[in-house]
C-alpha cells in the first residue's frame, strides 16, 4: 500500500523533452511508472521515447489517455503556469519538481489548487516514491525497498541518506514524499501524516524537518492528538546561524523562531523519536516496534 | 537579496510613499554638499546590512554642512557587525509627534501576503512582538485583490485618531503593498512611519528584501545587489552558482543538497568538531563546479580539514571526483580532505579517485569522524 501514488496512477510529464524532463521521464518509465503522456508546447504528435505520446496542452494528454497525474520539470518561469495548467485539466496529483518559484506566485497559486480540489506536492521538492509502485520525481529507485515505513521529508539528498540507512537495515518504505524546502508548499507534513495513519500498508513514519517557520510543530501536535503509529523525527539545521538562508528558501532562522532545538523539544513533547544523527533512525524504529 | 535603505526608499517614492527629502553619499564632501543643499540639522546614516545601526554608532545627527562632514567622516569606513560602511544617506532631520510601523512580509502558515501595524513604532518589530503583542494588528491579504481600501482605512484606525491621517495612512499602506508586491519583496516595512507637528504623515525609514527566486524577471531589481556589501567568498560562490555561507569552525564542508549540508555540518559537531562553512553544490553536478567550491573552502585560512559528503541522486559521484581531481591538478591542496561518496555511479567514482592517489568513504558517519580528528590533529 501506499499514499498519494501507486501503480494505478497514470503520469503525464510536463516539460518531458527538455533536459531534465526527458531524463528523469526516462527513469521513471524504467521504474515502472505508467507514464502515459508527456507535454511540451508546439511538439504535440511527437512521441517520447516510441511509446509515449506528447501533446500541446494538458487538456489535450488528459482527455485523450485518462491521465489522473502530472510531474512538472520546466523551467522556473514557466512553472507557476504549468502547475495552473495542470491543476485545470482534470489531473488530482500535481507534483511540481522545479525549483525557483517566486513565494508570491505560490500565495496565487495556493488558492487556485485548492478551489479545484488538486493536490499539489512542492515545488522544489524530489517528488514521492511508493516503492515496487511507482515513482513520480527524482528519488532514486535503487536506494527504496518495498516496505512498511512512511517517509516524509522537506529535503531532498537528506531524505536519501535516510531512505537509504532504512533499505540497508530491512526497513522498506510505503511511500516516501519529498514535500520541498520552500516557504509555501502545496503538501505539508500533517497532509502526509493523515495519510500513512490511514494507510493500511504503513506501520511507521520517519519525518524529516529542518530550520525555519513551524510547520514541524505543528505536525508534532497533530501527532500527539491525532496518531497511533510511531514517529520518529530528525531536524537538519542544529548549528545553522540565525538570519541566514541555508540553501533551501524556507530553511531560515528568524529571530529566535523557527530553530532545530525548539522543533526537537516540540518532539520530544509529542512522543516523537528524536534522532541526533541519520544513523539513529533504524535504531530508534526497532525500540518503537518492540 | 536585502536592499539598503536608500534603495527601499527610492523604490517607495517612486510608488508614491511621501519620504523626506535625501541623497546617498560615499565621501564627506558629497555629505557636506547634499547637507547644504537640504538646510538645517540633518541625520547621516551608515547604509549597511546589519540591525542596530543607532547602536553601533552609524547614525548621527548633525547641525551644519560642516558638522554632517564631520559625522560622514566618523560613519564612512567604520565596522558595523564586520561589514564595512561605504555609503552614507544623509536626510533632513525631522520633527516628529508619533512614530508607527507598518509592515508586509509572506506568512508560511496562512500561505498569504499578511499586513502588520503598531502604534509601537521606532523600535524592533520582533521586540514589541515579543513584549506588548497586543499592540500588533494583522491582516491577511487574498494577493488578486491586493489590500483593499476598509482593509487599509481599518489598519490605520489602529494608529490614529484624526481621520486625515487615517486616510494619509490607508494610501501609504496600498503604496507600500503594491512597492512590495512589484518589487517581488518577501518583506517591506516603513519602521517609523511618522507624523509631524503639522498631521503630515511620512515614511522615515524603509527596509525591502526582496525574493531571490524574483530576480530573474526583475533585472532592475537583480541590478540592485550591492556586492561590496557582502562576504567576497559568497559572492564568488553565488557567480559558481553555489551556495556557501562561512561560519567560525575549521571543517571545511562540501555537499549536495541543502538539507544533507545542514545535516553533515550537524554531525561534525555531534563528533566534537566545528563546521567552518555551510556549502551546497546543487543538484547536477559538474567537474568545475567542485573546483570552485574547493578554491572557497580553502580560501578560508581557518579550515583544518576539508570533509566531502556526496549521496548521489542527480548529482552523479563521478562528476564530483572529476572535479576533485582536476582541482589538484590547478593548485595545491595544502589540507586533508576526507571524501565521503554513495549514490549514482559511486564505484566509478572509486576508481577515479585511487587513481589520482585519494581514498573515498561511503559511511557518512565514518567520514564525519575522520574529518573532526584530522582538524583537531593541524590545529
Amino acid at each position: 500500500m501506499s499514499i498519494f501514488a501507486d501503480k494505478r496512477t497514470k503520469l503525464v510529464v510536463q516539460g518531458i523533452t527538455g533536459r531534465d524532463g526527458s531524463f528523469h521521464a526516462k527513469q521513471m518509465l524504467e521504474y515502472g511508472t505508467q507514464v502515459v503522456a508527456g507535454v511540451t508546447p508546439g511538439k504535440g504528435g511527437q512521441t517520447f521515447e516510441g511509446s509515449v505520446p506528447i501533446f500541446d496542452t494538458m487538456a489535450d494528454a488528459v482527455r485523450e489517455t485518462g491521465a489522473n497525474a502530472s510531474v512538472i520539470y520546466v523551467p522556473a518561469r514557466f512553472a507557476a503556469d504549468a502547475v495552473y495548467e495542470a491543476a485545470d485539466s482534470g489531473v488530482r496529483l500535481v507534483v511540481c519538481i522545479t525549483e525557483g518559484l517566486p513565494v508570491l506566485d505560490m500565495t496565487r497559486v495556493m488558492p487556485f489548487v485548492r478551489e479545484r480540489g488538486v493536490r499539489l506536492i512542492g515545488p522544489n521538492c524530489p517528488g514521492l516514491i511508493s516503492p515496487g509502485q511507482t515513482k513520480i520525481g527524482i528519488i532514486p529507485g535503487s536506494i527504496c525497498r518495498e516496505g512498511r515505513i512512511g517517509v516524509v521529508s522537506r529535503s531532498g539528498t537528506l531524505t536519501y541518506e535516510i531512505v537509504h540507512q532504512l533499505s540497508v537495515n530491512g526497513f522498506g518504505q510505503s511511500s516516501c514524499v519529498g514535500i520541498g524546502g520552500d516557504p509555501i508548499i502545496g503538501t505539508n507534513f500533517i497532509d502526509c501524516l493523515e495519510a500513512f495513519e490511514a494507510d493500511p500498508g504503513t506501520d511507521a513514519v520517519v519525518m524529516i524537518g529542518e530550520i525555519g517557520g513551524t510547520d514541524e510543530q505543528t505536525a508534532a501536535q497533530f501527532v500527539r492528538e491525532h496518531m497511533q503509529k510511531p514517529v520518529v523525527g530528525f531536524i537538519a539545521g542544529q548549528t545553522a546561524p540565525p538570519g541566514r538562508r541555508m540553501g533551501h528558501a524556507g530553511a531560515i532562522i528568524s529571530g529566535s523562531s523557527g530553530t532545530a532545538a525548539e522543533k526537537m523539544a516540540a518532539f520530544e513533547e509529542a512522543g516523537i523519536g528524536v534522532m541526533k544523527r541519520p544513523a539513529d533512525v533504524v535504531p530508534l524504529l526497532k525500540a518503537r516496534r518492540s | 537579496m536585502n536592499l539598503h535603505e536608500y534603495q527601499a526608499r527610492a523604490l517607495l517614492k517612486a510608488a508614491g510613499v511621501p519620504v523626506p527629502d535625501g541623497d546617498v553619499a560615499t565621501t564627506p564632501a558629497e555629505v557636506e554638499a547634499i547637507a547644504a543643499r537640504l538646510g538645517g540639522r540633518v541625520v547621516v546614516k551608515a547604509q549597511v546590512h546589519a540591525g542596530g545601526r543607532g547602536k553601533a554608532g552609524g547614525v548621527k545627527l548633525a547641525d551644519d554642512p560642516k558638522d554632517a562632514r564631520a559625522k560622514a567622516e566618523q560613519i564612512l569606513g567604520m565596522q558595523i557587525k564586520g561589514l564595512t560602511v561605504q555609503k552614507v544617506l544623509v536626510v533632513p532631520a525631522a520633527d516628529i509627534a508619533s512614530e508607527s510601523y507598518v509592515g508586509i512580509i509572506v506568512d508560511r502558515a496562512s500561505q498569504r501576503p499578511v499586513f502588520m501595524v503598531s502604534p509601537a513604532g521606532g523600535v524592533d518589530i520582533e521586540q514589541v512582538a515579543a513584549e506588548t503583542p497586543e499592540k500588533i494588528f494583522r491582516e491577511p491579504i487574498d494577493p488578486r485583490y491586493g489590500l483593499l481600501t476598509h482593509q487599509a482605512m481599518g489598519l490605520a484606525f489602529h494608529l490614529y485618531r484624526d481621520i486625515a491621517q487615517v486616510r494619509q495612512a490607508a494610501t501609504v499602506m496600498q503604496k507600500l503593498y503594491r512597492a512590495f508586491f512589484d518589487a517581488g519583496a518577501s518583506l517591506a516595512e516603513i519602521n517609523p512611519l511618522v507624523t509631524t507637528p503639522d498631521g503630515t504623515v511620512l515614511a522615515l525609514d524603509a527596509k525591502i528584501v526582496v525574493d531571490d527566486n524574483e530576480l530573474e524577471r526583475r533585472p532592475k531589481i537583480a541590478a540592485l545587489r550591492d556586492t561590496s556589501s557582502e562576504a567576497p567568498s559568497e559572492v564568488e560562490a553565488r557567480e559558481a552558482n553555489l551556495t556557501y555561507i562561512k561560519l567560525d569552525g575549521n571543517v571545511g564542508c562540501c555537499v549536495n543538497g541543502a538539507g544533507l549540508a545542514m545535516a553533515t555540518m550537524d554531525l561534525v559537531k555531534y563528533y566534537g568538531g566545528d563546521p567552518a562553512n555551510f556549502l551546497d553544490i546543487g543538484g547536477s553536478s559538474n567537474p568545475a563546479k567542485v573546483v570552485s567550491a574547493l578554491k572557497i573552502i580553502t580560501s578560508d585560512k581557518n579550515v583544518k580539514a576539508i570533509l566531502f559528503n556526496i549521496f548521489g541522486g542527480i548529482t552523479r559521484c563521478d562528476d564530483v571526483a572529476n572535479g576533485i581531481v582536476a582541482a589538484t591538478k590547478e593548485f595545491t591542496l595544502d589540507r586533508p580532505m576526507v571524501i565521503r561518496l554513495t549514490g549514482t555511479n559511486d564505484t566509478l567514482a572509486v576508481q577515479i579517485l585511487k587513481k589520482a592517489g585519494f581514498e573515498a568513504l561511503t559511511d557518512m558517519d565514518e567520514a564525519v569522524q575522520q574529518a573532526v580528528k584530522l582538524a583537531k590533529g593541524a590545529a
